[in-house]
């Protein structure tokens, strides 16, 4: 199924008897496998306002990213929250959509800086299990009208409506870009420097840790103010630092972002979310390769095949997320993390109400 | 305002319901004398009041519990409270409701800087939680003009912005986690110090939900180290057209200010008179301010001094030490103040698109002059958050009904040309049968969905939000 408008969209679900399997671009292949009849929003395309004055631009949610992107390019602005790009680490094809973006809250490494997908979405419209057509927030960033469905909406996989169209709040793209590198470090020294700098004033956009060691840490801004924290960093921070120039800078934060590292390994990858200074203790009980993220509050795993990481990791504060295994041990095991009973009854209470016939990618979120 | 009939069954077994919540709380938790059950009557919408059945004022999480266990079980509503400084009425009770005031609850619990995150109950202040870690430079972010007063559990319940969002988000950007007590007495955690809370975005839902899927007692906020400096410059222009595009302008040209305000000719004399802070008598005034270390603050406000350069200013005037800053910021900061002492006045919160600046602004002037009442505009230009204020005379008969009429009529315009009824106080009551301008029956349903999940018997603050005919059947199941 390829909808064209959002009163085909609804026909459809309205009309389903069967499972349905949501789709953008199809680039996304996570959570639980689902069997159903595949509903693809890939058909549902176009830039439909992009006001570079408000910093605002809506899409319909089958749009390629790459389309929205050429828009930005040409005003200087961009998706604050630097979006991954799952085809490599996945091994998937396809094109990258708004949204399956928005349905998997897909949010990179500035993430520290700029928030989330969900803090840049501002209006969504989606259909419901129902075929109910529902929109909620809008075009303006700040709005407290009524309950907020958008973040609801965002993250939510397609298990409470089939998104049409998305609205966001842009950034402007910094003038220049430059990355500091440090010599390889142990997990515990580099939680602690990414934390020491995420503490300054000097807006570092991205603090991670590659497999080697190497800790990166982004500073972006006009070019005097980038050459000053820069060098205000290396201060501070103390230690021997390397300067990545704006070219290397990009495509190194483009490997942190889509986790390329483990790209083509074999194994099963989690992403682990968590309190920074639990890093090195984690790590400890994981015992496997790591990318660490977020200053250290996003941790992607590399476990072999079958292995229970949250067996391994036992209790701490955040959850850990199997985002790449095969079928049947997404079939086999809580492939998002198991929630306490009062949570589950709530997140089952509003799948119940946003899709009562449980046609949306039922199960897909466990 | 209409608000519900009490319900004759609650008031007759008020001294049941009584006799249950004394037999669980402490004695000074508990308030039933009408004398001072006024003090809870109503919260900074004060043209509206009803004194509540009694007032609960727990200092746990397990009081809080057991509160809301004996309501549920006796089908009474409850309405929860943090300092009442609700703009939108959404802390006013009802005859037949229980006031659950968080004000007790005001703990640190957990201050960390190095994962960046303070844990409190939400009964502090949004200014105590700045004070308690402004010491190792960090702040919170979020910064309501009320901040000296209002709570962080109501800044929860209306995700509260401030001057500052267009760089730092409102409190949903800024909310890590929370300990929620449901209307059946369930303590449920959502998140906690990490950065995404798993599972649907359950504190995205709740953010905002004006304390109607249940009561947040403790919340994890995210703090950030303060910024070197910041430094304002303030700009007159003699249209607000030209004023508004310079704001375009200046967003357009990659430039992210942390504040941009913006005044009108009414609001400048009113703010002049009051407070003396030397603005230029003009159409229009922006207020732009940045951050950073000395140099980079000298850097961006010579960019925007030439971008307002070509937009041939009645006054440009850099901030050259912070005696200046704090003059500059003084007029703005009054422009409540200096509204109070010319009259009653009604404060608006409607968002647009900036692109509609020119044209809303317009239109208001035009309803003005037909409503025969004075309005002044004083607004967040970056995020289209407008606040006009809408001056009437309280003691004038039909005045009132007249502000309100006027006041409606901004909201919808607000709506018809892209943007929302409110950007940051919320709907309470007094937006509450405005939401169907704004949102289509299913649209409202989806909403209302929510409430059916985690408040099935629809008691935790039940007659605001959504138009009362819109939840009626809901309220009387």
């Amino acid at each position: 199924m390829r909808p064209t408008t959002e009163e085909e969209l609804s026909e459809m679900v309205r009309g389903a008897t069967t499972p349905l399997r949501i789709m953008g671009g199809g680039t996304r292949d996570m959570g639980k496998p689902v069997t159903g009849a595949a509903l693809s929003t890939a058909g549902l395309s176009g830039i439909t306002l992009y006001e570079p004055g408000a910093l605002t631009l809506v899409a319909r949610a089958g749009t390629p990213l790459a389309e929205v992107q050429a828009a930005l390019d040409t005003e200087g602005q961009r998706l604050a929250f630097e979006p991954m790009d799952m085809r490599a680490l996945l091994g998937t094809e396809g094109v990258p959509r708004v949204g399956g973006m928005v349905a998997a809250n897909a949010s990179g490494p500035r993430r520290v800086q700029a928030g989330a997908c969900r803090d840049s979405l501002i209006g969504v419209r989606f259909v419901d299990g129902t075929g109910a057509v529902v929109s909620n927030g809008g075009r303006v960033m700040k709005n407290v009208t009524g309950y907020d469905l958008v973040k609801l909406m965002a993250g939510s996989w397609g298990t409470l409506g089939v998104l049409s169209e998305c609205s966001f709040k842009l950034l402007p793209v910094p003038e220049t870009v430059a990355t500091l590198l440090s010599p390889p470090m142990s997990v515990q020294a580099a939680q602690a420097v990414m934390s020491a700098a995420l503490g300054t004033p000097y807006e570092v956009s991205g603090a991670a840790r590659a497999l080697d060691g190497h800790v990166y840490l982004r500073i972006e801004g006009f070019a005097r103010q980038v050459a000053y924290r820069c060098a205000r960093l290396r201060d501070e921070l103390g230690g021997d630092w390397d300067l990545l120039d704006a070219p290397a800078s990009a495509t190194q934060w483009q490997t942190i972002r889509d986790v390329r590292e483990f790209a083509g390994q074999t194994g099963d990858v989690w992403r682990v979310s968590l309190r920074p200074s639990d890093a090195a203790d984690l790590v400890a009980r994981a015992d496997c390769p790591v990318v660490m993220d977020w200053g250290g509050g996003l941790l992607w795993m590399l476990v072999p095949e079958g292995v229970d990481l949250r067996a391994r990791l036992g209790v701490f504060q955040g959850h850990a997320t199997l985002v790449r295994a095969s079928r049947a041990m997404r079939a086999s095991m809580a492939v998002f993390p198991p929630e306490p009973a009062p949570l589950a009854k709530i997140a089952q209470g509003l799948r119940k109400k946003f899709d009562p016939r449980g046609v949306l990618n039922p199960g897909l979120m466990g | 305002m209409e608000m519900p009939e009490p319900n004759r069954a609650i008031l007759a077994k008020r001294d049941h319901v009584l006799a249950r919540l004394q037999a669980v709380l402490p004695s000074e938790a508990l308030i039933t004398d009408e004398t001072e059950c006024r003090a809870y009557e109503c919260d900074a919408l004060t043209a509206y009041r009803c004194i509540p059945m009694a007032v609960t004022l727990p200092s746990t999480t397990e009081e809080v519990a057991a509160i809301l266990r004996v309501c549920h079980d006796e089908g009474v509503p409850v309405v929860p409270r943090g300092s009442g400084t609700s703009l939108a009425g959404g802390a006013l009770p009802s005859a037949d409701s229980i006031i659950l005031g968080v004000a007790r609850l005001r703990d640190v619990l957990e201050v960390n800087t190095p994962d960046r995150f303070i844990r409190v109950q939400t009964g502090i202040t949004n200014l105590a939680v700045t004070k308690e870690v402004e010491g190792n430079g960090f702040f919170y972010a979020p910064d309501p003009s009320s901040q000296l007063a209002c709570a962080i559990a109501g800044n929860i319940a209306m995700n509260s912005g401030g001057a500052h969002c267009l760089k730092y988000g409102v409190t949903t950007n800024n909310l890590l986690g929370v300990t929620m007590v449901l209307m059946d007495g369930t303590v449920v955690e959502i998140g906690g110090p990490y950065m995404d809370a798993g599972g649907l975005d359950l504190l995205g839902v709740i953010c905002g939900s004006e304390g109607q899927l249940g009561v947040v007692t403790e919340a994890t906020l995210r703090i950030l180290r303060q910024p070197e400096g910041a430094r304002p410059v303030l700009m007159g222009f003699d249209s607000n057209e030209v004023a508004g595009e310079c704001v375009s302008d200046i967003i357009k040209a990659g430039i992210l200010p942390v504040a941009i305000e913006f005044m009108d000719r009414p609001c400048i004399r009113a703010c002049e008179d009051f407070a003396k802070a030397g603005y230029p008598d003009c159409e229009a005034l922006l207020i732009v301010e940045v951050e950073g270390a000395e140099a980079e603050i000298d850097e961006q406000l010579a960019l925007i001094k030439q971008i307002a350069l070509r937009h041939n200013p009645v006054e440009l005037r850099e901030s050259a030490s912070p005696e200046e800053s704090a003059r500059i910021w003084l007029g703005r900061k009054s422009a409540f103040g200096a509204m109070g002492q010319i009259n009653d006045y009604m404060c608006l919160d409607g968002t647009i698109p900036v692109s509609s600046l020119p044209f809303v602004l317009r239109r208001i002037g035009e309803m003005s002059r037909e409503y025969g009442l004075d309005v002044a505009n004083v607004f967040h230009a970056g995020d289209g958050n407008m606040h006009p204020l809408i001056l009437f005379d309280a003691n004038k008969p039909g005045d009132l009904e007249r502000c309100e009429a006027f006041g409606a009529d901004i909201l919808k315009l607000c709506v018809e040309v892209g943007g929302c009824l409110t950007g940051e106080h919320g709907v309470g009551i007094e937006k509450r049968d405005l939401m169907s301008v704004q949102y289509t029956t299913a649209d409202m349903e989806a909403q209302m969905r929510i409430k059916d999940v985690f408040d099935p018997k629809w008691l935790l603050n039940p007659a605001k939000v959504f138009p009362l005919k819109a939840s009626a059947a809901r309220r009387a199941a």
